[in-house]
């Protein structure tokens, strides 16, 4: 699980087609909107989060990171009752600084995934805490117990995520 | 300049977005009311995501009722049988409690109380969630379409679930009342408390606003209070699990949903509520003994109290005549061939003739009635060829009060009919004979 430090020339940078660039975050905001219905312990992933950061670390291009971070975030967004900007802030943050970090990190091994996801997590969750109680006002708790937990539990997940879109995404 | 655009290119557009996105949610927090339509963004999301949902849904529910009514059928007969046991222990339990219910109605009614009715509801299926821990909330297959509104509450078999937020074109988007920006008005229902019901952060229900110095017992049932415009006064939001003094003035008072907002799949959406002053039930309560006397195969014979009940001199004058029947007993003369139809309907308090169906008293005895046991009435038409009767003319009485049985003759327009394939069993025992009348007993044609 060694994160190796590479030069920007050393590093691949992917792509991804764009009927995979439209559909999996649709299918990532589907699942994560239907399966807690069935699967109530579900509600701790955030499987939206783990397409973003893959999206991100796989083009290694910090401006597209933002960008689909952005769009999947406000998706997210459209579907709660919260307003809208929530989820679009943290997954902007979260999209821009993995694909920063993947242009300095060789990331393609499980281990070094698994930790970038916890990180980036953790980072998310910061923000969405700080505008959720700063700008709009909810009421929130935080807890690190179990920001660490579900952070772990998403990092799993996110490993076998980041597996599935290995297969999807073409070197440039 | 430029080359320092060009560095910095990256972080000055991640600044751009976001605080174009800060600027968006800036305007939307301050906005004080949901009044607003709703965002163009939300109805493309909900619209891409919630066909999906919706077509999954679908086949999961067709092929699971497939299955469990066409080839799952084991045991269906048992519990069919178990089904209906309980369907005969729960009629007598509704006779116990409609009279309870009448005995409110009437005290009501004396307080000019005004009660709320849920008259129409329409039955939904929960398609999906918004897939985020701080917006508890969940979409049905019911929209604008459906005829559902913003605020219409949500409710299951076992309680509350919440309230219609938004609604779009076939989708609606429901609040839980486990969410933290949701409220309800709610009353304890020994202590008479009143609170307001909210969810917290991490997915609990709290009664608030229920002072620090009364005493609430664990396990008291929480119900809707009807303070909020919402929900209808009276349903059932949960219990009471644990009681501590919290801040200020204020009891901690957590509460468990009756309902289980964990696994919702099909929901009824209150869709109108009746408000009408409260008026006592004028039709007379069945009271329990009256179905079980119907059940009973014979019913002893009471000629006391069948005494005070007939009135030997209600009968009217011709009564005895063939094909006179038995006259006076609310039945409606039409001039055609009537029908004696020993039809049990409900039971009455006098004769009351509607239109073409009449409505007799026959036996007023003041006993409990007994619907198969009572004689038929015999009505008729004066001058043609009447319905079969069994019962005596003296029976038709029609006079008196209390508890009646009442039977209905029919005038149907067509020849005389044969009537009463059940005559007459323990009621036509209890008849007294006060005059020697001759029973009609006219040829079936």
């Amino acid at each position: 699980m060694a994160i190796t430090y590479t030069s920007g020339e050393q590093v691949e940078v992917y792509r991804f087609s764009l009927p995979a660039t439209i559909l999996i975050p649709l299918i990532a905001v589907f699942l994560q909107a239907w399966l807690p219905l069935r699967f109530h312990f579900f509600t701790i992933f955030d499987l939206p989060l783990l397409v973003v950061i893959g999206f991100a670390t796989a083009r290694r291009n910090p401006l597209a990171g933002l960008v689909t971070g952005g769009l999947i975030g406000i998706l997210q967004d459209a579907l709660t009752h919260q307003p809208i900007g929530l989820y679009g802030i943290s997954k902007t943050v979260v999209g821009f600084g993995a694909s920063s970090l993947g242009i300095k990190l060789d990331v393609e091994n499980a281990g070094a995934r698994f930790l970038l996801t916890i990180f980036f997590y953790v980072v998310h969750e910061v923000v969405y805490f700080m505008i959720a109680r700063g700008l709009v006002g909810l009421r929130m708790a935080w807890s690190w117990p179990h920001e660490l937990l579900s952070g772990v539990a998403n990092a799993l997940l996110g490993v076998l995520v980041f597996m599935l879109l290995d297969r999807v995404k073409h070197r440039t | 300049m430029e080359s320092v655009l060009g560095r910095y290119r990256n972080l000055i557009v991640l600044v751009g977005v976001l605080f174009a996105q800060v600027l968006g949610l800036a305007v939307q927090v301050r906005r004080t009311t949901d009044s607003e339509p709703t965002r163009l963004i939300r109805v493309w999301a909900v619209g891409t995501i919630t066909p999906l949902e919706k077509t999954l849904v679908w086949t999961q529910t067709t092929s699971r009722n497939i299955w469990h009514n066409y080839f799952y059928l084991r045991g269906v007969r048992a519990e069919n049988r178990s089904l209906k046991a309980q369907i005969e222990r729960m009629s007598l339990e509704q006779v116990r409690i409609s009279q309870d219910a009448d005995q409110a109605r009437r005290l009501q009614a004396l307080l000019a109380f005004k009660e709320q009715f849920i008259s129409k509801t329409m039955a939904a299926q929960v398609i999906g969630s918004s897939g985020s821990e701080l917006s508890r909330s969940v979409y049905i297959d019911k929209g604008e379409h459906d005829g559902i509104k913003p605020d219409m509450a949500v409710i299951t078999a076992d309680g509350v679930v919440g309230k219609v937020l938004r609604v779009y074109g076939s989708t609606s988007l429901v609040l839980l009342i486990d969410d933290q920006t949701s409220g309800v008005g709610a009353i304890l229902d020994k202590t008479r408390l009143q609170g307001i019901l909210r969810g917290t952060p991490s997915g609990e229900v709290m009664l608030e606003k229920v002072m620090s110095d009364e005493t609430v017992p664990a396990g008291e049932l929480v119900l809707t209070s009807g303070g909020d415009g919402i929900f209808p006064k009276g349903l059932l939001v949960g219990r009471v699990t644990k009681v501590s003094p919290g801040s200020e003035l204020f009891l901690n008072i957590r509460v468990r949903p009756a309902a289980d907002l964990s696994r919702l799949e099909e929901v009824l959406v209150v869709t109108k509520i009746d408000e009408r002053q409260a008026e006592p039930d004028r039709t007379g309560a069945t009271r329990a003994i009256d179905i079980l006397a119907e059940r009973l195969p014979t019913v002893p014979p009471k000629p006391e109290t069948a005494e005070k009940g007939a009135t030997p001199g209600a009968v009217a004058p011709g009564a005895g005549a063939p094909g006179a029947g038995a006259p006076k007993t609310g039945a409606t003369t039409t001039g055609v061939p009537a029908t004696a139809t020993p039809k049990t309907v409900a039971p009455t308090t006098g004769p009351t003739t509607t239109g073409a169906r009449a409505t007799a008293a026959p036996t007023t005895t003041g006993s409990p009635a007994k619907p198969k046991a009572a004689p038929p009435a015999a009505s008729a038409s004066s001058g043609v060829p009447a319905a079969k009767k069994t019962a005596s003319p003296g029976s038709s009485s029609g006079t008196g009060s209390g508890t009646s049985l009442a039977t209905s003759a029919t005038a149907t327009g067509t020849p005389a009919v044969k009537a009463a394939p059940k005559p007459v069993k323990a009621a036509a025992q209890t008849q007294p004979q006060p005059k020697p009348q001759p029973a009609v007993q006219d040829s079936p044609h």
